[in-house]
Order: C-alpha cells, then sequence, then structure tokens
C-alpha cells in the first residue's frame, strides 16, 4: 500500500482498506421476509407455543422444529429498547445522528432492531411508538425500511 | 441483487465487509520510505549480531535491541527466490506471467519483496544480479522502486 502524509513527528501513515465482498444465501424464511419488504409487507412466522416472531426464524427457538405458519405483521410498532448513536459512521444505515431501537411491531411478540430517525436522544423513548419509512425504491432487503420514525 | 420489480424470491443479499486501517510503517521505515523519494536506500547494522537490515526496523530482531542510525547502501542486489506468477488474482496490478522476487541489497542481509522485469521469467535465476528501476514520480512508498531489472554484470 503506498504511503502518503505525515502523521505528528516524522512517522508516516497511510489508509490501508480490507474489503471482502460476500454475497451471502439468505435461506427460505429470511428470502421470504426479505422477498416481502421488496413489496412492502412485513411478515413474521409463528412458533409452536404461539408466539409471533418478527423478523421470522427457520426453527422454533424452543423446540427446534421448523415453522411455516407465516402471518402479516403491521409496519408500525413499539420501542422496547434504544440507544442513541451520537456520531454515525459511514456504514450506518442513517448519516446523522439517530437511534438504534429494538422495535416490536403490532401482531409481533418479539423486537426486530432497526434504526429511529429523530432530531435528538430526548425524541426517543421506550414505549415510544413508531412507523416505518420505506424506501422509494426496494430490493429485498432489511435496508428497503430506511427507519421508523417516532409518530404520536 | 433483485430489482424493484422483479416476481422473483430474494434468495441473496450483499453483505461486504470493509475495514479502513490507519497503517504506520513506524519511524525507521518512515525514514526508510522519505529517502526512497531520493533515490536512496537506507539500512541499520545491528551492534550485537551485525546482521544489516534493509529495510530498516529500529531493532534487532535476532537481539531485541533497539538500533539507532542508518547508512546508504547501493540500489543494486541480488535475487535470492523469486516466484513466476501465472494465475491472475483480483486486485493484481501487473500482468502475469510476472516474477515476484526476494531481493537482497547489496551489503543487507535481509532480503525485500518486489518484481523483477525486462527480462524472460523462465531466465530468471536465483544469485541473478538486479539493480532498482525508479519511478520517475517518487513518493514515500516502495512504489518508487517500480521493479528491479537484471544488471549485466557477471552473477553473484
Amino acid at each position: 500500500m503506498p504511503s502518503s502524509g505525515a502523521a505528528p513527528g516524522d512517522v508516516l501513515t497511510a489508509e490501508h482498506v480490507l474489503e471482502y465482498t460476500y454475497t451471502r444465501s439468505v435461506g427460505p424464511v429470511i428470502g421470504r421476509f426479505f422477498t416481502g419488504l421488496r413489496e412492502q409487507r412485513i411478515e413474521g412466522i409463528r412458533a409452536r407455543d404461539g408466539r409471533v416472531i418478527c423478523p421470522p426464524t427457520e426453527y422454533d427457538p424452543a423446540t427446534g422444529e421448523q415453522l411455516d405458519d407465516w402471518v402479516p405483521v403491521a409496519d408500525a410498532g413499539e420501542i422496547t429498547s434504544w440507544t442513541w448513536v451520537a456520531e454515525p459512521r459511514p456504514e450506518h444505515p442513517l448519516a446523522e445522528p439517530f437511534a438504534w431501537a429494538l422495535i416490536r411491531l403490532d401482531g409481533s411478540d418479539t423486537a426486530m432492531l432497526h434504526a429511529v430517525g429523530a432530531r435528538a436522544p430526548d425524541a426517543v423513548r421506550t414505549g415510544a411508538r413508531v412507523r416505518a419509512r420505506w424506501r422509494a425504491e426496494r430490493r429485498g432487503h432489511i435496508t428497503d425500511i430506511e427507519c421508523f420514525e417516532v409518530v404520536e | 441483487m433483485s430489482e424493484a420489480a422483479a416476481p422473483e424470491s430474494v434468495t441473496m443479499m450483499d453483505a461486504p465487509i470493509r475495514l479502513t486501517y490507519s497503517y504506520t510503517p513506524g519511524v525507521a521505515q518512515s525514514e526508510f520510505l522519505r529517502a526512497l523519494t531520493e533515490r536512496r536506500i537506507l539500512g541499520q547494522r545491528c551492534s550485537t549480531c551485525e546482521q544489516v537490515y534493509v529495510p530498516p526496523r529500529g531493532m534487532c530482531a535476532r537481539d531485541g535491541i533497539a538500533l539507532e542510525g542508518t547508512f546508504e547502501l547501493p540500489d543494486t542486489g541480488v535475487v535470492s527466490g523469486f516466484c513466476i506468477v501465472n494465475i491472475p488474482f483480483a486486485g493484481q496490478a501487473v500482468e502475469c506471467p510476472y516474477v515476484s522476487a526476494s531481493i537482497t541489497f547489496d551489503g543487507a542481509d535481509i532480503p525485500i519483496f518486489h518484481l523483477v522485469q525486462e527480462i524472460d521469467p523462465a531466465a530468471v535465476h536465483v544469485g541473478m544480479r538486479v539493480q532498482a528501476v525508479w519511478s520517475e514520480e517518487p513518493q514515500p512508498s516502495m512504489q518508487t522502486i517500480r521493479y528491479f531489472r537484471p544488471l549485466e554484470a557477471a552473477d553473484a
């Protein structure tokens, strides 16, 4: 890698980027979940004990049985936990400060991790109602939901 | 990635991993890299074992002592090992086949790795004498030496 620029003193520094362009197979369940997101739909899956899991899992978390009982879930729900990201990194979903939040969507019994766009941390709280902000151009990925927004 | 209107189910996702490092070569090698911009090769000699390090490392790996001061070596050396690369890979800078060699500068005990060009790869051999071919755009980088070319003088 080429070196460039000088650090304090006499020591050189250079940026060195290591990148792996992986493509992952998502499997049948996340594949269907992503396909739904592309169509602006969110689906969960019913576990053997009746709870709805969203994002869906391929197997029952308690018994390990294969799951196939799909359930529509709303694109709005409630924040169950969150943390504020004051300085987003380049890989983060939003360029401006935002919250990572666990969001239990209406119709689901489990929470999903996603970003909540908010102007400041005092606009976010546990129990707050949020709704998905969908991308206009969707490709079948979790980022088809740009983020969630607090709704009053 | 699937198009928005495509009817097929999603089966794959892009999952790139990108790691951005800030790399420092340290004090001794910074001096070495800067000297390259003036077409000078710097080394360091261990006061205990007398090994000459090129590039200088600021310490002796054998004796574990700090080394101070550098001295200049010629830009000629000997091929002490080599590999003919025939298989292309992503990010390759040179066309196959090419020779990647271990080159020990005259007066040094530690080889560096660099390209050997201006010669049929099949003619490269251990002991072959070579000289650095310098870039017209010097930077504090090993790429300031573009490659090594064979010296017409007798082999070592």
